[in-house]
């Protein structure tokens, strides 16, 4: 039987979401166990994953000095502990990229990245060439150590458990590493990974100030902003915005985009959206390949148009 | 100071991949192969930290197939001082090019390690944070600045979700690139002509890493994903809204 150990994420305030999507593939496995395990400043946020049903423990790890977002400080713990359990998985985001392969290495095995489909316990599906392809691939590996794709899976939202917590201090900190500082572009608006509607746009917007138009209809709506590699290269938009191979892999129940052409890289990031509305004045962008309704036009007069029918 | 630079002979990012019918692989026969455009701003910022005087020698190493000298020729086309090809018949998972580059440390002992965050055919993101574990080092994954500040420190400004985090790192370490750490330059024809005087050593795998440790993951299949159903072209916004409305994504 399997035992399953999580890698939660937070972002100071809150658990993300990213956890809730691991919870949900972790129980696809059907496991004996899944205990979580957290590294925080806050061990108040515990109780965040402990509410969840299905989660046995939670380990609390300690940290000052924002050690918690630090791989080199925070892998060892988590090898240590993961060797007790025949998964060890994390979500793929920044943060558990940067943190499971050294937990791998550690444990002397190679990592599973990006799960999209469970087979069976040692079984699964992952994407490779952008999303070009799916291989299905196997492994036997004491310690299966994974990230899941949280675009896959939708976050567990159950409640009702009552974990137990388990507090104690970060024992292995890295010396060699420290962190400075991070810089966050703060918005009221919807968290782009997991918002229910997405408004996006690329390069042909044109400028950082063409852009407060599609900000107006993201707000109109309710929804989220993204944009395309090109405009955030651009200087448009800062990079937490981007959405795509190397960005953000969002599933959004709706994406809505303005003079993007749909790069193969943007495309990986979208394929999972619900509805893929895409609005350009190239009527042969390749986005309108992928697009479940396509609209050919302006987008300074489209977007002035539906925030007056909308 | 030396910085070591890996790099991964890939299909060139332009080229939208097929999967064979049999499910064996991807077609690679007579397709475009290129360095991996990650390794690519890797190459680039070891050639400007040398031309800064932060470095006084780029040494390129790569694990592959014989064809990888290509890629290796093109790097020093760039600017690279000399190239190690390791040379391997099959693929090699990250841990195993951890280990791999491991070897490639202990021989060269760089100040510096940078190379891509990850290889765009396997798009695993694991080899620079196991290589940066198995050295028992620091690492900056998914780097957008590196600024060098007092003795042996690196800050490196990193992409992550959540914006842009700074960390400080004690070198030696493992940079990863990220895309906007800067725009890799073009090469000349002349330096190509140089480029093939320039030291390229081969090693055979076996040679250098003769008791490689960890399970290789096991390929089962590849498959085409499933495509998304054909979508509909309107002309006007009135039905846009319409539809919208309709499938109850606006009100």
């Amino acid at each position: 039987m399997s035992k399953v150990l999580i890698l939660a994420e937070h972002n100071g305030d809150a658990i993300n979401q990213s956890t809730a999507k691991v919870l949900a593939a972790a129980k696809q496995l059907n496991p004996e166990a899944i205990d979580v395990m957290l590294f925080t400043g806050d061990a108040s946020l515990a109780g965040q994953i402990a509410g969840h049903e299905g989660v046995n423990q939670v380990f609390c790890v300690t940290c000052g000095d924002n050690h918690d977002q630090l791989a080199a400080s925070i892998a060892p713990t988590l090898a240590d502990k993961g060797k007790g359990y025949t998964h060890v998985w994390g979500p793929s985001t920044t943060f558990g990229k940067d943190v499971m392969p050294r937990v791998a290495a550690l444990l002397g095995v190679n990592q599973v990245s990006d799960i999209m489909e469970i087979i069976d316990a040692n079984t699964f599906k992952r994407p490779i060439y952008a999303g070009n392809a799916i291989i299905t691939v196997k492994t036997t590996a004491p310690q299966i150590v994974a990230t899941v794709r949280t675009a896959s899976y939708s976050a567990d939202k159950t409640s009702g458990g009552s974990a137990q917590i388990e507090e104690s201090a970060l024992s292995t900190a890295a010396e060699h590493t420290s962190f400075v500082r991070l810089s966050t572009g703060d918005s009221d608006r919807p968290d782009l990974q997991t918002a229910d509607k997405v408004i996006s746009g690329g390069r042909g917007v044109g400028s950082e100030e063409n852009f407060e138009i599609v900000y107006q209809l993201a707000d109109k709506i309710g929804a989220a902003t993204g944009a395309s590699r090109a405009a955030v290269d651009a200087g448009y938009v800062p990079n937490d915005m981007q959405v795509g191979q190397t960005g953000k892999i969002i599933a959004p129940d709706l994406y809505m985009c303005f003079g993007i052409s749909g790069a193969i890289q943007h495309l990986t990031g979208i394929k999972d959206a619900g509805t893929i509305v895409a609005i350009n004045k190239d009527g042969d962008a390749p986005i309108f390949e992928v697009a479940d309704v396509g609209l050919v036009g302006d987008l300074f007069k489209i977007i002035p148009e539906m925030m007056e029918k909308l | 100071m030396k910085i070591l630079v890996a790099i991964k002979r890939v299909v060139d990012y332009n080229v939208r991949v097929q999967v064979k019918p049999d499910g064996s692989g991807v077609a690679t026969d007579g397709v475009k192969m290129s360095i991996n455009p990650f390794d690519e701003i890797a190459i680039e910022e070891a050639l400007r930290i040398k031309e800064q005087g932060q470095a006084d020698e780029v040494v390129v190493v790569t694990i592959g197939s014989n064809d990888s000298q290509q890629q290796l020729r093109t790097a020093m086309a760039m600017g690279a001082d000399r190239a190690i090809l390791v040379e391997a018949d099959q693929a090699v998972q990250p841990l195993q090019a951890a280990q791999v580059l491991l070897k490639v440390i202990e021989a060269e002992q760089p100040g510096l390690v940078i190379t891509g965050k990850q290889a765009i055919d396997d798009d695993n993101n694991q080899t620079p944070q196991m290589l940066a574990t198995l050295w028992n080092r620091p690492q900056a994954t998914f780097a957008s600045k590196i600024e060098f500040v007092g003795d042996n420190q690196i800050n490196v400004t990193r992409e992550v979700d959540a914006g842009l985090e700074t960390i400080q790192v004690a070198l030696p370490a493992v940079v990863s690139t990220d895309l906007r750490l800067n725009e890799p330059r073009f090469v000349k024809l002349p330096d190509i002509m140089k480029a093939k005087r320039k030291p390229l050593d081969v090693q055979a795998m076996a040679d250098l890493l003769p008791n490689a440790t960890g399970e290789a993951i096991e390929v089962l299949q590849h498959e085409a994903p499933q495509p998304r159903q054909k979508g509909i072209m309107v002309e006007t916004v009135d039905e846009l809204i319409d539809i919208l409305k309709d499938k109850g994504l606006v009100s």
